[in-house]
């Protein structure tokens, strides 16, 4: 962590919250949590992201964990992609698919509708800008309105998130810390 | 359906207006990327842009400026969200275009 505070700032109850983290996982506490638990009057970014991930939606838990991860692939933002990659693999119960999507999306055994959501969605974070073809080519796939909106809500919780943990430096854990992690935000998500 | 709204507004409205130890013009101009002068112009863009090239050393740059963690803190959360929401609206522009609903 670049920023000390965001290791060692924590008022009272966030420090307690990250001991009994520390005795129940048996794993030291994610840097993302103690992202979480800074100052949670400012940024408190975990309820946007809650409704974007797990919030109603034709998309599953699963295609949304994928889209986490394929963002944060396109940032190139390590601790991300690590994180959702495993969130993603675990919520499918098929890593090889969510591997398969992140090194060829053109290739990946994926439905058509899925492939040209998350083209869209790489191109808007590449790029910053989509037009209107590019909607019009997802519309034309079977993605409708609603569901773009859903991915796109996915896209700007991502792109908020792999900047701060790229510029704050967040540590990569360890294989089974960030399994343990997965199965964390599937049961218990965002919040 | 999920929506977001809401919980952007009250995102923007909070890193930008509320309690805070950067003021508030520089976390509207650190979320705007535009009107900064040295070194912070370059540091958030280079958040907004390419975050994955931030080092010690930039962060360092703006230790010795006199801003203090928190204000740091603040500059990139206020430019990292700046940037998502530039990309978010520009293409739900597209998305209302697109679906003939301007």
């Amino acid at each position: 962590m670049r920023l000390a505070i965001l290791d060692h700032g924590h008022g009272v109850r966030a420090k307690a919250m990250f001991a009994l983290i520390r005795v129940f996982s048996g794993h030291p506490v994610v840097d993302a949590v103690k992202l979480a638990l800074y100052r949670p009057s400012f940024y408190r970014g975990g309820s946007l992201t809650q409704e974007a991930m797990r919030g109603p939606s034709d998309w599953s838990v699963a295609d949304r964990e994928l889209m986490a991860a394929f963002v944060s692939k396109v940032n190139n933002t390590e601790f991300c992609i690590a994180a959702h990659t495993a969130t993603s693999a675990l919520a499918y119960k098929d890593g090889a698919k969510v591997s398969a999507a992140l090194a060829d999306l053109e290739t990946a055994p994926l439905t058509e509708p899925l492939r040209s959501t998350l083209r869209m969605l790489g191109k808007l974070t590449r790029e910053n800008n989509l037009d209107v073809d590019d909607i019009s080519r997802v519309l034309s796939a079977g993605v409708s309105e609603q569901q773009i909106k859903d991915a796109l809500a996915v896209a700007f919780a991502f792109n908020v998130t792999d900047r701060l943990a790229d510029v704050f430096d967040f540590a990569i854990d360890d294989p089974a810390a960030i399994k343990a992690g997965a199965k964390y935000l599937l049961g218990r998500g965002y919040r | 359906m999920s929506d977001i709204t809401s919980l952007h507004s009250a995102l923007v409205s909070r890193i930008l207006e509320g309690e805070g130890q950067a003021s508030p013009e520089i976390r509207r101009a650190a979320f705007d990327n535009e009107g900064l002068a040295e070194p912070v112009r370059t540091f958030v863009d280079k958040v907004a842009h390419d975050a994955r090239v931030v080092t010690d050393a930039d962060i360092g740059t703006l230790r010795q400026a006199g801003l203090s963690e928190d204000q740091i803190y603040e500059i990139v959360v206020c430019a990292a969200v700046g940037q998502a929401t530039r990309q978010y609206q520009n293409a739900l522009a597209a998305l209302s275009a697109a679906t003939g609903r301007n």
